[in-house]
């Protein structure tokens, strides 16, 4: 067993896809929670392998995706300022603000600096005493219990000079909020699989409860992702939708309650503005009283300015579910990884990217 | 010895010669190099080859090799690929203040040991010290000579419909190598970066058959990147199975840890070959018995249909449009 061969194995795909195809009798649409889903889908071809009665929908599922105009605008502010050495992840610096981006920001004499966690912030707030370094945090409940984690840590250590700017989002109350509003009508949910390593699969339930359609917690590799297809279209076609878990070798209902004992100590919820989908009460987290002095809100308020969006893309609503990315008009012409014009053609785990990098644009 | 680079060492009077001295000149020298000219004299025959690279590595020692083995296997790659035997490099390092002697020392000596194993000689050079911040620990330029024997041909222009595609060995070693040490993603593993030099693997091939049409070493941007260069600058299609692409199972688990795609990962020792059918398969034959192509193999073929795109036929069966890399390589956040 390596973990890889048999998650990619082409016979078993085809035996999936071809169950699938067997089975759905009419039209049925699907959203796939994570960014990752979208790449994995878009990579190995799965669109293709699945028959054109399955329709197949991005959703927020990606991190720098949901990131907020204004909340962007907010890192640009704190990058200004002077004495500050701003530490974030790679793709977020390339994303369009109002009016500049952080990578602009850099460009101009702002001290930005790319980390791959927030470890390495820690590291520099550590080697440069005289600076304060604020910590731009973007994620999930995958990427908190890290975060909580570094600020437990600047805390013993009594780093005074340690910020996070918390932009990190709960995904369950993003998931209601697009049901709730009920544009697109949807038939199931592949749920998100690493997120749920980490929730477990109990806070996703009020979508067969409350909205009747199925969730398929799915791993990323493309036998996980055709299983999560033919559970979901199973049941579609028998009328009995609920919350199911399809990888199991990562998500247990209970998930990891070490990992959210560490977001509840650090972390309290807060209203959250989710691009695409606006403010969403409780769907952030915000560093508690406790853990205040680490708050870059608190220690370096910015006055909020009003937010603009640049004409014609449609981030908003692909992450909605929608539009597809060959729906905007930019996608490819005006909006490529090299020139984006919105989050979702930035990020790895953009749809648009996902979509532009594996050749959906030459369709 | 801890003794560290002072900007003295730069300053072009005793210290800088010291330095040549002491430890440049004893490891790569030879009479060329000794007589310390302002420049490199030479004779050369027939059509020569020249290209040069700087090399930025970071961390500047990893796994399988250091930004010195990289400075010379990279550029007598670039001049392999066009076919050319590489004659002489020349050397130049800009050295960050600070930075240990013995960690020089160390560099210089894996330059003499690259440049002994692809045979070519490093006849001039250059050092200059910076302040401290001013460069990451130390950044080297090769520019490299090659003599192109007569009757060889290789651009990326030269693909035509029906020719195979070849591809030397393992991809992403290197990529993944480097990013498994860098600075919060430090992972335990036994990838090792294919950094080598390919001149004698390429004049192996050029001994079966002197008509190869393309040559390229897939470096960063990888494999996918240098498919595309053919496709557009040959304006032909590009067809590859990804079942016939070799990766090494340490490099897969890390592309899948971290969310990237192989094709995409940089690679040093590795090369992409456009050849004629009918000599594709002596010509891999050739290659398994170097030990920089022992895993060579046809991974796809040059068709006339669609001009400027590469296909890539999924594990899973279905056909997928492979474009160049855009923006960087980074790991998922989610």
């Amino acid at each position: 067993m390596k973990f890889i061969d048999e998650y990619q194995n082409s016979e078993l795909a085809g035996k999936l896809a071809q169950r699938i195809a067997t089975h759905t009798t009419g039209q049925i649409r699907l959203m796939e929670f994570c960014g990752g889903h979208t790449h994995a889908i878009m990579r190995y071809g799965i669109r293709q392998l699945v028959p054109p009665t399955v329709e197949m929908r991005s959703g927020p599922g990606c991190p720098v995706c949901v990131t907020a105009t204004g909340d962007i605008d907010r890192a640009i502010a704190l990058a200004r300022l002077p004495g500050v050495i701003i530490t974030t992840f790679g793709d977020i610096v390339r994303v369009p603000g109002s009016h500049s981006s952080l990578q602009q920001a850099k460009a101009e004499g702002g001290d930005i600096r790319i980390v791959y966690s927030a470890r390495d912030a820690l590291e520099i707030a550590r080697a440069n005493p005289g600076k304060s370094v604020i910590f731009i945090s973007i994620g999930f409940e995958t990427t908190a219990p890290t975060i909580a984690a570094a600020i437990i840590k600047a805390k013993r250590e009594g780093l005074e000079n340690f910020y996070v700017l918390s932009l990190l989002k709960l995904t369950p109350l993003a998931i209601r909020a697009i049901l709730e509003m009920g544009e697109v009508k949807l038939d199931g949910i592949i749920g998100p699989g690493h997120v749920c390593v980490i929730t477990g699969s109990r806070p996703y339930e009020f979508i067969a409860r409350d909205y009747k359609i199925g969730c398929v917690i799915s791993g990323f590799e493309p036998l996980d992702i055709l299983l999560s297809i033919d559970k979901l279209v199973e049941q579609v076609e028998s009328g009995t939708p609920k919350v199911e878990i399809a990888y199991r070798r990562g998500v247990k209902p209970e998930g990891n309650e070490k990992a959210r004992e560490l977001i509840e100590k650090v972390f309290e919820p807060d209203s959250a503005v989710w691009r695409g989908i606006g403010n969403v009460p409780q769907s952030g987290l915000k560093v508690n009283r406790e853990y205040r002095h680490f708050d870059a809100d608190s220690a370096f308020p910015v006055p909020p300015h009003p937010a603009k969006e640049h004409k014609g893309c449609r981030c908003g609503d692909i992450l909605r579910g929608v539009a597809l990315p060959l729906e905007c008009k930019l996608f490819g012409k005006v909006c490529t990884p090299e020139r984006p014009v919105g989050p979702c053609m930035v990020s790895s785990e953009g749809p648009c990217a996902a979509y532009y990098q594996h050749g959906a644009g030459d369709e | 010895m801890n003794e560290a680079i002072l900007l003295a060492h730069g300053s072009g009077g005793k210290l800088s010669h010291d330095l040549v001295e002491k430890i440049f000149l004893p490891l790569l020298t030879n009479p060329m190099l000794a007589r310390l000219d302002d420049s490199a004299v030479f004779e050369a025959p027939g059509r020569l080859a020249f290209t040069t690279d700087s090399y930025v590595v970071q961390p500047i020692f990893f796994p399988g090799g250091d930004i010195g083995k990289l400075a010379v296997c990279g550029t007598v790659n670039d001049l392999s690929m066009n076919g050319a035997s590489p004659l002489y490099l020349s050397l130049s390092a800009i050295i960050e203040e600070g930075f240990l002697i013995a960690e020089l020392e160390r560099i210089v000596r894996s330059i003499k040991a690259a440049a002994e194993e692809a045979g070519v000689s490093i006849i001039t050079g250059d050092t200059k010290v910076v302040n401290k911040g001013q460069a990451d620990k130390l950044f080297i330029n090769t520019s490299g000579i090659g003599i192109i024997p007569s009757g060889i041909d290789i651009s990326g222009a030269n693909a035509r419909a029906g020719d195979k595609v070849i591809l030397s060995g393992t991809i992403g070693d290197h990529g993944m190598a480097i990013m498994s040490q860098r600075e919060g993603l430090r992972f335990e593993t036994p990838l090792k970066s294919d950094c080598a030099s390919l001149n004698k693997l390429v004049a192996q091939m050029l001994e079966v058959s002197p008509d190869i049409h393309c040559l390229r070493d897939p470096t960063r941007g990888g494999l996918a990147t240098t498919l595309n260069e053919f496709a557009r600058q040959s304006r032909v299609g590009i067809v590859i199975e990804e079942d016939k692409i070799p990766v090494a199972e340490g490099v897969r688990a890390a592309c899948e840890l971290l969310g990237l795609d192989p094709i995409y990962v940089a690679n040093e020792g590795k090369l992409v070959a456009v050849v004629a059918p009918g000599d594709a398969a002596k010509i891999v034959a050739k290659m398994k018995q170097n030990k920089h192509g022992r895993k060579a193999a046809i991974i796809g073929e040059v068709t006339a249909e669609h001009p400027g795109r590469v296909t890539m036929k999924t594990k899973l069966g279905p056909s997928r449009v492979i474009d160049m890399l855009s923006g960087e390589l980074l790991p998922r956040i989610c």
